[in-house]
């Protein structure tokens, strides 16, 4: 390879092209040492239909893929990210029918029909969501990987607040929502950033809605 | 994961026959399920999804109570405009627990029946008579900050996670469940849970092949709501203490405890004392405690917080 072409290469692909090359050897290696494939690794699979970030999807998968490797191994959207895989961190929060959710902690066989939107889904570098407009002026990250989870729950924060869903720190359940700055340290709890960029992050979703 | 099969239920008939296959489970707001079948805490072979089934609905009942949908979702449940006016305590219990994101998901049925977050049942490495009974307990002689202190026995001192349950139980909820025959029951939640004992596997009383379909709470009783809970961070954290309670403003009242036992911890001799004020209900609650050195603080933040609770009621 030219160097001029190994530098172009993103370091995603860079990663993948690693991978796959010592994936080979070991298949290589394997390959001598059996010669048939014990049956007792099943696979189920089942198909669903859903329709993410505008685009219809109709996938077959092993029963137990998650919403979030369907996303990011089946459908190449990998903006959502893996942090914790147990729903502690927030990383891959999506926004399914409205409603963001841990995609880590949803089989992708039980959103047959949904609708989900992904960070993907609300923009992009040329044409953004001002919400992510938001996170770069305010300088609401460091490194980055917590972001796509930080960004979609905080649309979709607003959006609760709006439909008057109250929450922990409300004072009065029957009065009507306001977007405070506890209101959104509180709702954005299941989020979490190690590099602890909390306080730009709520300067920047404190003014998406307004304040 | 381990594999299993997977069956999308269409009717609740579909889906109480689909647990007769053998290894089934229903999931429904699988934020619990899938999670401890990740670390193979949880092996089904079959998989009944129950989460599309019309069971999401609130519902006025003729007793002039409510009548809430086992698949009715924390965050609707929470926002709810009856809940919030006359049922205070519940929409204050849900919004004190887990994420915006997990009580989008999370389903009322499944939050009873959401398993211990007892670290040595979450470690595989560790022997766990809840997990695997006979192994023995992990946590009596180990880290047991968060763990039980009433009802608790010699096999098993886990505590039971959820917040809902215990408004829940000063609720006076009973729950509707429907099984393979087409048998339906009405079981009071303080009959619900089972206590550890020798059996800390069990944890309900519910048969293998029993659906939740629906929550009943009664009328509305008025008086002041409060639910107070006490824990590490401010957010996002299992209960050392919560106190779910309803003052009159005679000073009577309900009044049920979590983070304390393996369910939603009331007694009713405890409720009689709450005119008399905090101490006299604690030494009814939590008569006879059995702690450990790491948890045995939780007694005194028992009485501590019930007392703020008591005072937020007289205002």
């Amino acid at each position: 390879m030219k160097l001029s072409n190994f530098l172009m290469m993103s370091r995603r692909n860079f990663l993948f092209a690693t991978a796959a090359s010592s994936a080979f050897i070991a298949i290589s290696k394997f390959a001598k040492a059996t010669t048939s494939t014990p049956d007792t690794h099943k696979t189920n699979t089942n198909t669903v239909k859903m329709t993410v970030n505008g685009k219809p999807q109709e996938l077959t998968l092993d029963t137990r893929t998650t919403l979030l490797d369907a996303l990011r191994e089946h459908m190449d959207l990998t903006g959502t990210k893996k942090g914790c895989d147990h729903g502690q961190c927030g990383a891959c929060t999506v926004i399914v029918n409205g409603r963001r959710i841990n995609s880590c902690l949803s089989l992708a066989l039980q959103h047959d029909g949904d609708e989900v939107t992904t960070i993907e889904g609300l923009g992009n570098p040329d044409n953004m969501h001002p919400m992510q407009a938001a996170f770069v002026k305010h300088d609401g990250y460091q490194c980055g990987y917590c972001t796509p989870g930080q960004i979609c729950s905080a649309v979709a924060t607003l959006d609760e607040i709006k439909q008057g869903i109250p929450s922990h720190v409300t004072e009065d359940l029957t009065a009507e929502q306001k977007v405070t700055n506890m209101e959104i340290r509180e709702r954005m709890s299941g989020n979490i950033c190690r590099c602890g960029a909390y306080s730009n992050m709520a300067e920047a979703i404190s003014e998406v809605a307004g304040g | 994961m381990k594999p299993f099969t997977y069956q999308r239920a269409e009717t609740t008939q579909d889906a109480v026959r689909g647990i007769k296959t053998p290894g089934a489970k229903f999931i429904a707001g699988s934020t619990n399920l899938l999670d401890l079948m990740k670390l193979q805490i949880e092996q089904p072979a079959h998989l009944v999804d129950i989460s599309k089934l019309p069971l999401n609905k609130i519902e006025d009942t003729e007793e002039g109570g409510l009548r809430i949908g086992g698949l009715v979702t924390n965050t609707d449940l929470a926002a709810n405009e009856r809940i919030r006016k006359e049922y205070a305590v519940l929409s204050r219990a849900l919004l004190a627990g887990a994420s915006g994101q997990l009580r989008n998901k999370a389903s009322t049925g499944g939050n009873f029946l959401q398993r211990t977050r007892c670290p040595y049942f979450y470690d595989t490495n560790q022997p766990c008579n809840k997990r695997k009974p006979g192994t023995g307990c992990s946590a009596i002689d180990g880290y047991s900050r968060s763990l039980g202190i009433v009802g608790v026995s010699n096999d098993c001192i886990a505590t039971h996670p959820s917040d809902m349950a215990v408004a829940m139980r000063v609720l006076d909820a009973v729950i509707e469940t429907t099984d393979s025959e087409g048998n339906t029951r009405s079981i009071p939640l303080e009959k619900f849970y089972v206590l550890p004992g020798s059996k800390p596997n069990v944890e309900t009383v519910l048969k293998k092949d029993e659906l939740i379909t629906a929550v009943i709470l009664p009328k509305p009783v008025g008086g002041t709501h409060i639910y107070r809970k006490v824990r590490d961070r401010a957010s996002y954290a299992f209960a050392l203490i919560s106190v779910a309670a309803i003052i009159f403003e005679d000073g009577t009242g309900r009044v049920a405890m979590g983070g304390v036992a393996s369910q939603p911890w009331r007694v009713k001799a405890a409720d009689n004392q709450l005119p008399n004020g905090a101490k006299a209900v604690i030494a009814k609650l939590l008569e006879n405690p059995k702690t450990t050195e790491d948890n045995k603080f939780k007694v005194t933040l028992a009485e501590r917080v019930l007392d703020g609770v008591i005072k937020e009621a007289r205002g």
